[in-house]
């Protein structure tokens, strides 16, 4: 179960009260948001700016609303956060931090880490001081996260960690990672795995950028040479990574698909942001619309269909995660989110393109887009259902897990993991 | 069905609710009544009505209230669990047509009559706000009202009449004074006529209902101008929510029963339920199962409140209710194969439902377009 999150009831202030209280601190200590600036998170500048913006909430008093007092947070309940979403709209927030380091991360560390880690990580996140990234995918196995090849080798009092990870948003930007490795290969691959907290800037982490399709570069891969790293980094248990992962997941496809506690500010703008997605949504979308020409408007309806997708994302975020509160669903119930975002995504990506029409391939003298950016965006559409494991894999899981249909047949269930078959290197 | 927020007194009225429908509207009762002809079991919706189904949407100093303090969540339950069954009656037109008589029973003792009568099932009463060879545009009507002295006379012609046979008054739409009216018209009346038509859906009727110089009292009035312009917006959310939670309702038994029947039925030694392309199929589905009650769920709470975001996510609810549902259903039809396509599977009672709930009170295009408009791009 997710760790719990303070209800309205036990908040020492009322919603209301609070959504003043915010209203006058962001009018007063935030900048208003720039609409026109290009938010894709490859720029060390803006990395830089979001960590100020998120030490002026912390100095403020708006970090981590739902995080525990005790490590920083302000122990408030979602709908405190979701009121300080609505009063924030209009001005600049530390989206950038959000995904994962303090929507998937943080959390994940809340519920399983030691106090200790809790200590270290939790407050220096919510400060600013410290961002969290991922180090999951390997490139030989994809989806497959458990066929994990990355070793962590326990000598001398060390864990030493070699191995090779990819797709990682923004490790460039990170300080810290929690990094998937194999501890054990004599039992079945679920079994075998632990999960490391471990420094990006450390000897032997060798962080590369990725460039993407639309020519941003959000996403890296890494190398890990004998990595050493000490027994209080291991998160969780020892072979116990698999565990750690699947809370993780949960986290992750809140994060995506809506419902996330820790997600703070707009929802839409921090999954764009993660992904290195420019178009947003609906609301984007209707801006285009708005700028073109009359004459090129065919009176299409793509502005209702993006937001028809939206609105019953969000409805669905909300059965889904109270659900799972209530135990009537499983916690496996929220790759139904990850699945539907997909598909809103890309519902919001063909309405920009059909939109932008003519106007969809070109742009400016000066090398800036205009309403090409729709149609740059729309190289990178299928991201949205690739990261954070393929919709596929979430279909399986929902038939699986949700729907409790037979499981695939898999030749490495049950068998030490070094017996299991795997392609060339 | 798994509701995630109820209340316990909703569960008690699910409850009754579903044993109630369980009982009077299998689809063995629903093809024997149809095959007979019959038309609307006044004895039966006089007991949906003593379950509350009318009372819902109506304050509690009128006569009405509801389960959980938000009626229109209340009957999206109901309606939901009438969906699961096909079940019979005006619930939909119904509950607009009742909004539409509180709305002024407040000011007009003949209309918080009618009320009375209507919530207590005494009398039927439906919306007649369908116009031939018209889109969907309710506070544009072309029927007319002219006033003669105190009294009212309503031209026009209504078509798409849901149980428009079985009713005992509908609520119209005219023009009075070059401005939108909603009159409510007796069955009784001199030049009133009826015509029933064909349906598609085996237990709901549909007549064309002709008003020729039809002569009402004043009291016949229920709003005028932007009283009626209000009144018919909320009963256009209204009836989007219902007939999103009735599709809704039966869009999760037609999955439920191809989950079961995929898990049933073996082809080449195994389980349709254990390939790889019906699960995936049946991964999609249950999401759009799941997304299409939270979704009128959503609705439900913005239109009961008369929040800013009602108009969209009604109209919303309709437009993904409208076309998801009939993307499902047909999905479902393949997967069962043959026996899909025959009269003695139920599937087709619901894919009935299902089509003619999207055809009616605006079309999933229709809506798309007013949404559009109302998303000011």
């Amino acid at each position: 179960m997710p760790y719990p999150v303070a209800t309205v009831d036990e908040c020492g202030e009322d919603v209301e009260s609070f959504r003043s209280r915010a209203r006058l601190w962001l009018k007063s200590e935030m900048p208003a948001r720039d609409r026109d600036a290009v938010h894709a998170g490859s720029s060390d500048d803006q990395w830089t700016r979001a960590r100020h913006l998120q030490r002026t909430l912390f100095d403020g008093g708006f970090a981590g609303i739902c995080y525990p007092a005790e490590f920083s947070g302000q122990g408030l309940s979602y709908l405190h956060q979701r009121a300080f979403n609505e009063e924030a709209r209009d001005y600049q927030l530390p989206t950038l931090l959000n995904l994962p380091s303090l929507a998937i991360c943080l959390p994940t560390i809340l519920e399983l880490g030691t106090d200790e880690q809790r200590r270290q990580h939790i407050p220096a996140a919510l400060r600013g001081d410290e961002v969290l990234v991922e180090f999951l995918s390997e490139a030989h196995s994809g989806s497959d996260l458990a066929g994990a090849l990355t070793r962590a080798d326990f000598d001398s009092g060390k864990w030493v960690i070699n191995g090779s990870k990819i797709w990682t948003s923004s490790a460039f930007a990170g300080d810290y990672s929690m990094c998937l490795a194999r501890t054990n290969w004599d039992v079945p691959k679920h079994r075998g795995l632990t999960m490391f907290l471990v420094p990006v800037r450390h000897p032997g982490v060798t962080v590369r950028r990725i460039r993407q399709v639309n020519g941003n570069s959000e996403f890296c891969e890494e190398f890990l040479d004998n990595v050493e790293v000490g027994p209080e980094a291991v998160l969780g248990e020892v072979d116990g990574g698999w565990a750690v992962a699947n809370h993780r997941f949960y986290y992750s496809r809140t994060a995506l698909g809506g419902g996330n506690p820790y997600v703070n500010g707009d929802h839409d703008e921090s999954v764009a942001l993660s992904r290195g997605i420019t178009v947003g949504g609906s609301h984007d979308i209707a801006e285009l619309a708005r700028r073109l020409p009359s004459e090129l408007r065919t009176g299409a309806t793509s502005v209702a269909d993006a937001f028809v997708m939206e609105a019953v994302r969000d409805a669905l975020a909300r059965r889904i995660t109270t659900g799972v509160r209530n135990g009537l669903f499983p916690i496996e119930a929220a790759s139904m989110m990850r699945l539907f975002h997909a598909q809103t995504d890309w519902a919001c990506v063909d309405s920009a393109l059909a939109l932008a029409g003519s106007y969809a391939a070109t742009g400016r003298a000066d090398g800036s887009r205009g309403a090409g950016a729709f149609g740059e965006a729309y190289l990178f559409r299928q991201a949205t259902s690739l990261g954070g494991g393929s919709t596929e894999m979430a279909r399986n899981v929902i038939s699986e897990r949700v729907l409790k249909m037979p499981r695939e047949a898999a030749p490495d269930v049950g068998i030490p993991f070094r017996e299991v078959r795997r392609g060339p290197d | 069905m798994i509701e995630v927020e109820l209340s316990s007194d909703q569960r008690m009225l699910l409850a009754a609710t579903t044993q109630f429908l369980e009982r009077t509207s299998s689809s063995q009762l629903v093809r024997e009544r149809s095959e007979r002809g019959a038309g609307l079991d006044r004895d039966w919706w006089t007991i949906g009505a003593e379950l509350g189904w009318m009372s819902f949407l109506v304050p509690e100093e009128l006569g009405g209230g509801s389960v959980s303090g938000a009626g229109l969540v209340d009957l999206a339950l109901v309606a939901e669990e009438a969906g699961r069954r096909t079940a019979p009656g005006p619930l939909i037109p119904a509950s607009a047509a009742i909004s539409a008589l509180a709305g002024a029973a407040v000011a007009n003792d003949s209309a918080r009559a009618l009320l009375e009568d209507a919530l207590a099932g005494r009398s039927v009463i439906t919306w007649a706000v369908h116009e031939p060879d018209a889109a969907w545009d309710p506070t544009r009507p072309r029927a007319v009202a002219r006033r003669a002295g105190d009294k009212i006379v309503l031209t026009g012609t209504k078509d798409r009449v849901e149980f428009g046979a079985d009713s005992d008054h509908f609520v119209v739409e005219a023009m009075l004074d070059g401005e939108l009216a909603q009159l409510v018209v007796p069955r009784t009346a001199s030049g009133v006529r009826i015509e029933p038509v064909w349906s598609l859906d085996l237990a709901r009727s549909f007549a064309t209902v002709t008003f020729d110089d039809v002569e009402l009292g004043g009291d016949a009035l229920l709003g005028h101008a932007e009283v009626a312009i209000r009144a018919v917006e909320r009963q256009a959310q209204l009836v989007h929510v219902l007939q999103s939670a009735e599709t809704a309702g039966s869009t999760e038994y037609v999955f439920d029963l191809t989950r079961q029947w995929a898990t049933d039925r073996f082809a080449f030694g195994r389980p349709l339920a254990s390939y790889q392309a019906i699960k995936h199929r049946m991964a999609d589905m249950v999401t759009v199962v799941h997304a299409l009650q939270a979704i009128v769920r959503s609705a439900a709470e913005a239109v009961h409140l008369e929040s800013p975001a009602a108009p969209k996510l009604a109209r919303t609810a309709a437009i993904f209710a409208g076309t998801r549902s009939l993307d499902l259903m047909q999905d479902c039809v393949q997967i069962h194969g043959g026996i899909g396509v025959t009269w003695e599977h139920d599937l087709h009672l619901y894919l009935r439902r299902a089509t003619v709930n999207r055809a009616h009170y605006g079309t999933p295009e229709e809506l798309t377009a007013a949404l559009e408009h109302l998303l000011g791009s």
